[in-house]
């Protein structure tokens, strides 16, 4: 066996068992833990494709970001284990049912009669030298401009959805502007009532 | 190393509503929060500027295709055209959708935002010739109607709608996505022309196709929210703001015919054996369970959004009808029809929508059946307007909904499904009770309450001259068919 061929299986056989443990694991934070493990044998695969660029980027976002929010985010939910487990046994059936179906079809679909090497070539190797990463860069602001913008334009959207949906002004807070404060005029504090005198 | 300059004229409507959404953005940030109609005017002028470019290139250009970015980006007399109508679209839900807001607490400039967002991504879909910007415009355009449906932050009902949709929404694109894979897979190519020549040149139809298939055409059912991945539509509907549903249930409509022609009918014409029976499928059940669950409801919103299953249903059947049973080509006046009916659903829509915000105030809904008691006694000009509105809708004859169906089922007889189109006519009998009802509501109850309408008179003015064209349109309905044929044609 070929070294490359090992460290593929190597990779695939821990990236199968992590993502299988993820659904399976019973603490949330074991799960994402897997999950990260996932990620990183994953991007090991893609460094084997030589799309170095894709494996890093992986890493950075996915297990430096992403992952670690998702880490803090379920340690500091309350989640209650008991009321997730609820109806597994009961959704058991109906989910085996259509999980296998869709994989029979995944498999017969997917199977190696239809992505052969005849069929799906393998690439031409690239030349000595050759950047993924610099390629990949010429696309994005070349060819790929378009949908890299539009991209860019989702994001933008995300990111005033956010804002919209959780800033808040609270109103209960006794702070005062020390600028306003300090502009305070007497006529703002003090109003001059005039009283017609009273006698009795 | 050879990259040419994409030619931007084309893409000039977008690119203009795209510079106009951030100048809305910084304007409301400086001057927004005691000037909101600052923003509601740059919104509008926004659409009536790309509405202009749009015109200009149609009138320009005519019905010459121009591709630019790298193939990507489609610009044909059929785009130009169902953008025209888009703008229109959106700009009555910005102005019907005003005063409602601002009761409500909702006149923020996010949702003046989110409403240009969406029409950005409902012209990237209708201009598009890529499998991958017709996915980032319907990601752009749902996101900012995802976030619309929760922008009433107080609502549980809001909340609970969105998240729905959120999921459901997410669920769809997954399978979108996972279709296109497929058939980038078996051609090799994203490009909807290439996906098209790839198939009719040497592509035999292998299972990984007709896979992918499947999964495209249940992302795109979704998104259009026919039967059997409905299950959003009715409580989005009812959750949402009524000034949002007004947007949900009119514009983008015309985003998702005009995705489900690029990509069924430009793209994956030679495999319509295949999409058609599903298409009959979704059609079928659309149409019956839309009318019959309608039926049940005694909220105006969810009812509407049950006869938008049907309607949907209705349109899909335009679309199917393009290849007879006999193998023969029956496409231009099928996909006219269906484009036709689209049009019409999104006008009377409009109307419908409008009318329960015309009838809301402050703290006050206006969204149930019974809200509509003796609406004659309160105003009769109103009651009349709205009866026109019900009528198209249950496709009373001489009203644009009879012709928007006439022509449908013309199609699909041509087509030679005869017992689909005697099934679309039962299921319209039916139908036609629960809009009768609203009518009857109108007339002949004694009214709950008789608070006089209190809305702005421009908006009592649109929304009478939408209901008014519905009526017109009617009277004429052959030189919109005309428009619509000529325009599918590429303006033959």
């Amino acid at each position: 066996m070929e070294f490359k061929t090992f460290v593929f299986y190597f990779l695939s056989t821990i990236l199968v068992v992590a993502s299988l443990r993820v659904i399976t694991a019973r603490n949330p934070v074991h799960a994402a833990l897997f999950l990260v493990l996932a990620f990183f044998t994953a991007s090991g695969v893609w460094m084997l494709l030589q799309a170095e660029f894709l494996a890093i980027t992986l890493v950075l976002v996915y297990v430096g970001a992403v992952m670690v929010l998702f880490l803090f985010v379920v340690m500091m939910l309350d989640i209650n284990l008991e009321r997730m487990r609820q109806g597994f046994w009961n959704n058991l059936i109906p989910g085996l049912v259509v999980g296998g179906l869709i994989l029979t079809e995944m498999v017969l679909v997917l199977g190696a009669k239809h992505f052969n090497l005849d069929n799906v070539p393998n690439p031409p190797p690239a030349a000595a030298g050759y950047s993924n990463t610099k390629e990949l860069g010429r696309l994005i602001y070349t060819d790929y401009v378009y949908p890299f913008e539009l991209a860019a334009v989702v994001l933008l959207v995300a990111m005033i959805a956010a804002i919209a949906l959780t800033m808040r002004k609270r109103k209960d807070v006794k702070w005062v502007d020390p600028a306003a404060q300090v502009a305070v005029k007497r006529s703002d504090r003090v109003r001059m009532v005039s009283m017609p005198a009273e006698k009795d | 190393m050879n990259f040419v300059m994409p030619d931007f004229i084309p893409a000039a409507a977008e690119i203009f509503i795209l510079a106009m959404a951030c100048v809305v953005l910084l304007a409301d940030l400086f001057f927004g929060k005691t000037n909101r109609w600052l923003t509601y005017f740059l919104t509008q002028a926004s659409l009536v500027g790309a509405a202009a470019i749009s015109a200009w290139l149609i009138l320009n250009h005519g019905g010459d295709i121009m591709l630019t970015f790298g193939n990507m980006f489609i610009r044909d007399l059929m785009a130009d055209f169902l953008k025209l109508v888009v703008y229109l679209a959106v700009a009555l839900v910005v102005l019907y959708g005003r005063g409602y807001n601002a009761l409500r607490g909702l006149d923020r400039g996010e949702y003046y935002l989110l409403v240009l967002f969406a029409t950005l991504g409902m012209m990237v879909m209708i201009s598009s010739n890529h499998f991958l910007t017709m996915y980032l415009g319907l990601e752009l355009l749902s996101l900012s109607l995802y976030t619309m449906v929760a922008l009433d932050r107080e609502s549980a009902r809001s909340t609970e709608a969105a998240m729905k949709y959120f999921v459901l929404g997410a669920l769809a694109s997954g399978l979108l996505l996972y279709g296109m894979s497929m058939i980038y897979g078996a051609t090799g190519t994203l490009e909807i022309s290439g996906v098209a020549g790839a198939l009719h040149n040497h592509m035999a139809l292998t299972p990984v196709l007709t896979f992918g298939l499947v999964f495209l055409v249940a992302g795109l059912a979704f998104k259009l929210g026919v039967v059997p991945f409905h299950m959003w539509i009715p409580d989005v509907y009812q959750g949402a703001p009524t000034a949002v549903t007004l947007m949900i249930g009119s514009a983008p409509k015309l985003a998702a015919f005009a995705m489900a022609i690029r990509l069924l009918v430009f793209g994956l014409f030679d495999m319509a054996t295949h999409w058609q029976p599903m298409l009959i499928f979704l059609a079928v059940l659309s149409i019956a369970l839309g009318n019959i669950a309608a039926i049940a409801q005694t909220n105006l919103k969810r009812m509407l959004g049950y006869s938008a299953i049907s309607h949907m249903g209705y349109m899909l059947l335009g679309l199917l009808a393009g290849i007879g049973v006999d193998g023969g080509n029956h496409g231009a006046n099928a996909y006219s029809s269906a484009m036709f009916y689209a049009i019409v659903y999104v006008l009377t829509s409009l109307a419908s929508f409008g009318m329960i915000i015309l009838l809301s105030r402050a703290g006050f809904e206006s969204e149930e059946l019974d809200d509509f008691k003796g609406l004659n006694k309160r105003s009769p000009w109103f009651a009349a307007m709205m009866m026109i509105v019900m009528f198209s809708m249950a496709g009373i004859p001489f009203f644009i909904g009879f012709f928007a169906k006439f022509w449908v089922l013309q199609a699909v007889v041509h087509a030679g499904h005869v017992w689909l189109a005697v099934f679309a006519v039962m299921m319209s009998l039916i139908g036609s009770y629960y809009y009768l009802r609203v009518v009857k509501l109108m007339y002949f109850d004694e009214p709950a309450e008789d608070a006089p309408i209190a809305a702005a008179p421009d908006m009592r003015f649109l929304l009478s001259v939408n209901s008014l064209a519905i009526a017109a349109l009617g009277l004429m309905p052959g030189q919109l068919m005309s428009l619509c044929a000529y325009v599918l044609t590429g303006g033959q």
